[in-house]
């Protein structure tokens, strides 16, 4: 009897991919609540890493008709002192685990691990720049490839077999190459065959077929075709994120902290979605710099505060390099709300005239100390002033955080993907 | 001496290959064992979890609860909580061996004794499997399953197939006949068929049949109740079935679709029987394929101490007081009668002959026990086979919990000569499915009225359904009848206990 050894381990794995992508769809609202609840509890690093989430069991319940209570009886293997008649004390779980064929569904919670890029997704999905209107093709990264037909010539790579061995077929029939079943058919009548004249006459009868099928190839070269791609241009909307951060001396470690957790969510969530996304860091004390990541997440800086330096420095950044023609521009700023007193009327004016009318989306985000509670008394100087500029139309949004486990909705807040956004005005 | 079939740990396919052929030496030579063609595979531990959540089988319809529970495996594997099989053998022909590839040597020999001859024998042999399974057409079966269902999703979206899944799916342990009946079950055939009936009913489809005007020999109120039953084939507890045939306003790939999953469900339906028998089988035949080895000098004394390891492990019986323990051990239980029987056949004692006249003292061992394999199922088996000797040895006892009962949990019987019989018939009652689920059935539909479907619960020992559960499903049957559905718990003397009504949810009655 044969018996077949196979080796599947090289077969593709991730055969269940599907069917776990049903799953997290089918799941998806309770994955994400779960998602959200287990990333206030983490580093943002950590979030990044994916990992295991727990959802309740309910929503994703599959029933079955199960019989419970009544009279039971069971055959138990173990028997040390009980004679027959004797009655047992019932405890309060029952002494021996029910044998019947109950399935292991019965948790109430379910727990399962989330790749890092299914976490991230998962994450970020409701999440999306507002208003990203002004589109422009750029004249790099923007194209892609696809099939367009088939060519006599190309690399050997994109050899269209199926295509080919149609051709090869066609031809064949047409020239009439004798066929590997008609020789084989000759040569056995030849071995047959006792007639010596007969024989001759097959014999060159065979001598022409083979001749012919030679002449004849199976796979000619103008046979071959190869697959043909074509590059199409893809447009793709522009947008430059301008993060605006307080690094003064009156940004304590705990607001800094706050105010880079933010930033390092937002600098996640563009690398992620948006491709095509130029992010600009400028940091200020009493005046501003336009830094790299690096410095912006690490490097330590002290100082007074002036913001105004900050509108300044970005104004400056987007007369130079980006076009608010052909930009979407949009900027995230981050501070304690304390700035000079003699600022605040530079600022505001800065804002209203030079940074709002080119931006799509101005967030602010105003870090305070943990606990919070004189945080309520009265608003700083920058908070007024902005509620001011936003009650009088202007496109801000603002919000306040003063514990990292409010950094997560705050952020989703923001950037919530909106039908018609309420806080846009006019450009 | 013979020469080794191995050393160490390690192994190659050529050592498979020898393994097997060994293996099939003592197999069939020595045991007399009648089995398909092996196909032996090596697959990793990530195809293994695969393989776990499609309920084992190679090829599968996509459907979310898989990914569900391979979610599940998945996390518990990874933290450590779960081992992995070391093997899954699949009832086709040829009978499909897995085999993980972290094995060792001996653990592939094991494995290979155990699922490529053991599990193949009883499946090619056991009366359950003959009539209840069709082994050369299951692959081909579930490969049309695939496709089906995939097509499906083309032509009518994923939520809607999914949703006749869902239901399908919850009704699947009561998509099962349990009575053989006229023919046996030919997958192959299924999957043609499936093809003529829709083109039959595209081909005589004629809008004008509606418009004929119905005879006035029968009208409705003249059907008399027994006439309408016997014409739905009433009482029916196959409800998938009943559904497929009767619903009223389901479309066609639905109705096929309910039939795969009966279909399938029926395939495994013998495998829900055996546990114990297939088990005991397999254990039984890598036990004595091993020690044959080992006798002719084949493996070496360090590897089968290292197999004996492991079959002490698979065939420990944890006591009902031990933490570890969950039941009756289906490899312990079966493993320990089939050497018993062994041990009647060939060395009976006064005991034995008197339990086991027909048996006892034979002296053909493989020949009983062949019998066995192949006419008996868990519950017939114990209720034959389990001998007062192995009773004592497990010290069985039956309890028995009333909860109306103040004084506690009754010692029924334990294993005295008084309590051997009754110790026995409990054990194989347990074994039985007629017991373990829940009998439910249609009875009637109420056709003149509100085309209410009605269905019983006869329950046993007053062990009534889980509610929540209850209402799930039935609100899946209900979206599948499209109109009410109405269960009634009845005990033995027509006490009605309790009634559910449901109703379909709208949008599935919008759909049909």
């Amino acid at each position: 009897m044969p018996i077949h050894i196979i080796d599947r381990r090289l077969n593709p794995g991730g055969k269940s991919l599907e069917n776990r992508q049903r799953f997290l769809r089918r799941a998806k609202s309770l994955v994400q609540g779960a998602v959200k609840k287990t990333s206030q509890e983490r580093d943002i690093k950590d979030v990044l890493e994916g990992g295991e989430v727990t959802i309740p069991l309910d929503g994703m319940h599959e029933p079955r008709f199960r019989r419970e209570g009544g009279t039971r009886d069971m055959v138990l293997p173990g028997n040390k002192k009980f004679i027959e008649g004797d009655y047992l004390q019932r405890s309060g779980q029952g002494s021996a685990k029910d044998s019947g064929p109950g399935e292991g569904d019965s948790e109430d919670a379910f727990r399962f691990v989330l790749s890092r890029d299914e976490f991230v997704d998962l994450f970020l999905d409701d999440l999306e720049l507002p208003d990203l209107a002004k589109r422009k093709i750029a004249q790099t990264e923007s194209e892609g490839i696809q099939r367009a037909g088939y060519t006599t010539s190309g690399s050997p790579a994109n050899i269209s077999v199926s295509r080919t061995v149609k051709l090869a077929l066609a031809r064949r029939i047409a020239l009439k190459r004798p066929r590997k079943d008609e020789i084989e058919e000759l040569e056995a009548a030849i071995a047959a065959c006792t007639d010596e004249d007969e024989r001759e006459v097959l014999l060159a009868q065979l001598e022409k077929l083979k001749a012919k099928s030679k002449r004849i190839p199976f796979i000619d070269p103008i046979d071959i075709r190869y697959r043909r791609f074509e590059t199409v241009p893809r447009p793709v909307a522009q947008a430059v994120m301008f993060c605006l951060m307080d690094v003064s001396g009156s940004m304590s470690e705990h607001m800094k902290d706050l105010a880079k957790r933010f930033y390092m969510l937002l600098y996640v969530f563009l690398k992620r979605r948006y491709k095509h996304v130029e992010i600009v860091f400028i940091r200020h004390t009493d005046r501003a710099e336009e830094v790299d990541e690096q410095t912006f997440f690490y490097g330590p800086a002290s100082g007074g505060t002036l913001v105004s330096s900050a509108l300044q420095a970005m104004h400056e950044i987007v007369r130079e390099r980006f076009n608010p023609a052909d930009w979407n521009i949009y900027a995230a700023q981050a501070s304690d709300g304390d700035n000079s007193y003699s600022d605040g009327e530079l600022t505001g004016m800065l804002l209203t005239d030079k940074i709002l009318p080119v931006c799509q989306f101005f967030a602010y985000l105003e870090v305070g100390e943990s606990g919070g509670s004189a945080f309520d008394l009265s608003d700083s100087s920058l908070w007024s002033l902005y509620e001011r500029l936003r009650n009088s139309g202007a496109p801000l949004s603002m919000r306040k955080v003063s514990e990292r486990s409010e950094i997560f909705p705050v952020f989703h807040d923001l950037f919530q993907r909106r039908e018609t956004s309420q806080e846009k005005a006019a450009p | 001496m013979t020469e080794r079939l191995f050393e160490g740990a390690d192994w190659d396919f050529h050592t498979l290959q020898r393994i097997t052929d060994a293996c099939e030496e003592v197999a069939l030579k020595d045991l007399g064992l009648d089995v398909y063609p092996n196909q032996i595979e090596v697959i990793t531990a990530e195809q293994m979890l695969d393989a776990y959540s499609s309920v084992g089988m190679p090829l599968f319809y996509k459907h979310w609860s898989f990914g569900k529970h391979f979610a599940f495996h998945e996390a518990s594997y990874r933290k450590g909580l779960m081992g992995l099989a070391y093997e899954i053998v699949i009832n086709s022909s040829p009978c499909i061996s897995y085999l993980m590839e972290e094995n060792t040597a001996t653990m592939q020999t094991l494995v290979i004794a155990h699922a490529a001859f053991g599990h193949n024998h009883f499946f090619k042999n056991n009366y359950l499997f003959k009539q209840w399974t069709d082994a050369d057409g299951i692959l081909d079966y579930l490969d049309f399953a695939k496709n089906y269902v995939m097509q499906c999703e083309e032509r009518y979206g994923r939520t809607e197939v999914e949703r006749t899944l869902d239901a399908a799916h919850a009704l699947m342990s009561h998509g099962i006949d349990r009575y053989p009946g006229k023919k046996k079950l030919d997958l192959r055939a299924e999957e043609k068929r499936a093809g003529r009936r829709r083109q039959h009913e595209e081909e005589v489809f004629n809008d004008l049949w509606r418009t004929v005007p119905a005879g006035k020999s029968k009208t409705r109120s003249a059907l008399s109740i027994e006439r309408r039953r016997k014409l739905l084939g009433l009482p029916q507890e196959n409800l998938l079935y009943f559904l497929e045939k009767s619903a009223p306003r389901l479309a066609p790939w639905q109705r096929e679709l309910l039939r795969i999953v009966r279909h399938i469900a029926q395939y495994f339906y013998p495998q829900s029987q055996t546990k114990v028998m297939n088990e005991g089988t397999a254990t039984y035949v890598h036990y004595r394929i091993m020690t044959q080895l080992h006798q002719q000098g084949r493996i070496t004394d360090g590897n089968f101490l290292e197999f004996l390891g492991s079959h002490t492990n698979v065939v420990f019986q944890p006591e009902f007081d031990d933490p570890r323990f969950s039941g009756f051990n289906p490899y312990a239980l079966g493993f320990a009668v089939m050497q018993d029987i062994e041990r009647i056949v060939t060395r009976p004692e006064d005991e034995d002959r008197e339990w086991f006249p027909d048996i006892a003292g034979k002296n053909d061992v493989m020949g009983v026990l062949r019998d066995v394999w192949a006419n008996y199922r868990d519950e017939s088996f114990i209720a034959q086979f389990l001998s007062p000797k192995l009773m004592r040895h497990f010290r069985m006892f039956h309890l028995h919990d009333d909860p109306e009962e103040r004084a506690g949990i009754r010692v029924d019987a334990i294993h005295d000569e008084r309590g051997f019989r009754r110790v026995r018939r409990e054990l194989a009652r347990q074994h039985d499915v007629g017991y373990i689920d829940a009998n439910i059935e249609v009875v009637d539909v109420d056709l003149s009225g509100d085309r209410r479907l009605i269905l019983h619960h006869h329950v046993i020992k007053g062990s009534q359904l889980n509610e929540t559960d209850a209402k799930r499903v039935l609100q899946h049957l209900a979206d599948l009848w499209t109109y009410d559905v109405a269960l009634i718990e009845v005990d033995a003397n027509d006490k009605v206990l309790r009634e559910y009504v449901v109703s379909p949810r709208p949008i599935a009655a919008a759909v049909a």
